[in-house]
């Protein structure tokens, strides 16, 4: 399929779904905004955690940054200038840790991503509770589910864009070698610790603009709610599932993740926790590249892996 | 008031240390980030729990039976999940990524089980709640036995995994697992004890916490936490270095509360873990790499 038809495929499917909420009521915009919400998440992660294999938990730190900023800023400034806050923050943020980490490999940056949510969510509740004395906040904005939809939409062809624009630029090139062999992609000539800043922000940003355009639909915002690190978990399964290597994947792996755990939630909340326990055993297990790569994996006559999955087999 | 907090953080350090002893072996020697460590823990605080408010079996008793239980749970999890990964990981740092993805997963299903079975409330009981004068300063015997089995399980296994040759085996598979087999030391079998060995030290912290705390199904990642930055502050697989580490933890964590602001207790500890992950990733205890 030449670049030209899948271009012109994807913005009719963009204009199909530009126009999908028209037709639906209140829930069914509700379904999309989610679900659009999590396909940019996941997208947004595995732009970075994908081809450098640098399995991050710091998504809701960002995102949980987005909305804060919302919430504090939306009586004082116009909307998007209110936006463009929450991506310099995001921003700066992203910058600091991953200036401050780019030395940590594997397990220690898992843990460190994991700690560092919960040391922002600490530090904000602390924050409210001692210096402004309310816990959580009221957002106003005169925006209907369909408005949150549309925003968070074109940012889901933009990070798709972004997203096959890296992977065939020198830049998407060096993190591909970066994730083989940090090592010999340093001796390569590839300046390391750039390419993984400059992924890493870029991806943090977009996740803060989620967290941002949501923040409307909660109304009342405290940090438990979008400090919350279920989110982090959900994207990072979502990726997993379609494959965080391959454009398509996470929002393949999102779109179905998302309306199960609705369902779930809807009818087994008690269940809720052990089945998205087993559920992340299972893609681990079986598909540890994701269901796209398997796919073509069933497709290839067997007994012929391409060495890039063979040896790709183990890693997230 | 200094001695006080002093003995305050003691108490609570020698329970993180027990906590993160468990979790030191089974990332040492197992090569496994047990992200559902706490989880572990939890679930023992409620086999305690039940054993002690179903069949008025005292908390120290009870060590004999969710120790071992501990032990044979651990064991076979590590065969049913953890073998398969192991086998199929390139290396190392395939599968402490992969462990890390399987033992939350691990992590959601434990904390489920235990949701369904005890529902989210605080739960805990009264046992030796009865005021001891120790050195000007009431501390509640509970609290004491608590620090007095985390230090003798602590120095037990320490001299156990130092002095024996079973321990030496372990020790050998930790520092040099490529070696290892060269001598007749058969790997899976020492990977699985020292997983099964954590599982069973994080029983016994179970049983310990529940004697003198209240819990609840979802705090076992609280636990997780603070064991992760004991076993960085001490280094990866070094005994000593939990020992020491979740001592120092305690102390600080009381220090912030008693003289800065109890709100940031926890982020105080985050703080002094994120910046030993950036300096020092290796910990004061372990070796190089």
């Amino acid at each position: 399929m030449s670049t030209t038809v899948a271009f012109i495929l994807a913005a009719a499917a963009l204009a199909g779904l530009a126009v999908a909420p028209l037709f639906l009521n209140a829930y069914g915009i509700g379904l999309l905004v989610g679900m659009t919400g999590y396909v940019v998440l996941a997208s947004a992660w595995a732009m970075f955690s994908g081809p450098t294999r640098y399995v991050s938990l710091a998504t809701v730190a960002f995102f949980g940054i987005g909305a804060y900023t919302v919430a504090v800023l939306s009586e004082t400034l116009p909307y998007p200038l209110v936006l463009l806050c929450a991506c310099a923050i995001g921003l700066t943020v992203a910058l600091i840790v991953g200036l401050s980490t780019l030395r940590l490999a594997g397990i220690y940056f898992v843990i460190f991503t994991f700690g560092l949510a919960e040391l922002i969510r600490q530090l904000v509740t602390w924050y409210e509770v001692n210096v402004t004395g309310t816990l959580g906040r009221y957002i106003f904005l005169p925006f209907e589910g369909i408005h949150i939809y549309w925003q968070l939409l074109a940012l889901a062809a933009v990070t798709l864009l972004l997203s096959w624009w890296i992977s065939r630029s020198r830049l998407g090139l060096a993190l591909r070698a970066v994730g083989d062999d940090e090592v010999v992609a340093a001796h390569a000539g590839i300046n390391v610790s750039r390419a993984k800043l400059m992924l890493f922000a870029l991806s943090a940003t977009i996740i803060t603009l989620v967290g941002a355009i949501q923040a409307p639909r909660w109304v009342y915002v405290e940090p438990a709610i979008v400090f919350n690190p279920t989110i982090s978990f959900l994207t990072l399964i979502m990726a997993l599932l379609g494959g965080a290597t391959r454009l398509w994947g996470p929002a393949l792996g999102a779109v179905p993740l998302f309306l199960l755990f609705e369902w779930l939630s809807a009818n087994f909340p008690n269940y809720f926790s052990i089945i998205l326990g087993i559920f992340f055993i299972c893609i681990v297990f079986f598909l540890p590249q994701g269901v796209l790569a398997k796919i073509e994996g069933l497709r290839r006559p067997a007994g012929k892996v391409p060495p890039e999955d063979k040896e790709r087999s183990g890693a997230a | 008031m200094l001695i006080d907090t002093l003995i305050t953080g003691l108490v609570a350090g020698g329970t993180y240390a027990l906590v993160a002893m468990g979790l030191t072996i089974q990332f040492g020697i197992s090569r496994i980030m047990n992200l559902a460590h706490g989880d572990t823990i939890i679930a023992a605080c409620f086999a305690s729990f039940i054993l002690f408010s179903v069949f008025g079996l005292s908390p120290i008793l009870a060590l004999m039976i969710v120790v071992p239980a501990g032990y044979v749970l651990s064991d076979a999890i590590y065969r049913l999940i953890m073998r398969p990964l192991v086998a199929r990981a390139p290396n190392a740092g395939a599968l402490e990524v992969d462990s890390i993805l399987v033992t939350f997963g691990l992590l959601f299903v434990i904390q489920g089980v235990l949701l369904v079975a005890f529902g989210g409330n605080y739960t805990g009981y009264t046992f030796l709640n009865t005021p001891v004068d120790l050195f000007g300063t009431i501390v509640a015997a509970n609290r004491l036995l608590a620090l007095f089995l985390a230090l003798v399980f602590g120095i037990t296994l320490i001299f156990v995994l130092s002095r024996t040759r079973w321990g030496m085996t372990l020790r050998a598979v930790s520092i040099a697992p490529e070696n290892a087999p060269l001598v007749g030391i058969d790997i899976n079998r020492a990977a699985r004890t020292a997983f099964a060995l954590g599982g069973a030290l994080a029983a016994t912290a179970g049983v310990v916490v529940s004697m003198y705390q209240t819990f609840t199904a979802t705090i076992g990642v609280i636990f997780t936490m603070k064991a992760l930055i004991v076993v960085i502050l001490g280094g990866k697989g070094s005994l000593t270095g939990a020992l020491i580490g979740g001592l120092l933890l305690g102390l600080v964590e009381t220090f912030v509360a008693a003289y800065i602001d109890p709100g940031l207790t926890l982020a105080a500890t985050y703080t002094i873990f994120l910046l030993l992950l950036i300096l020092r990733p290796t910990g004061f205890f372990g070796q190089a790499g």
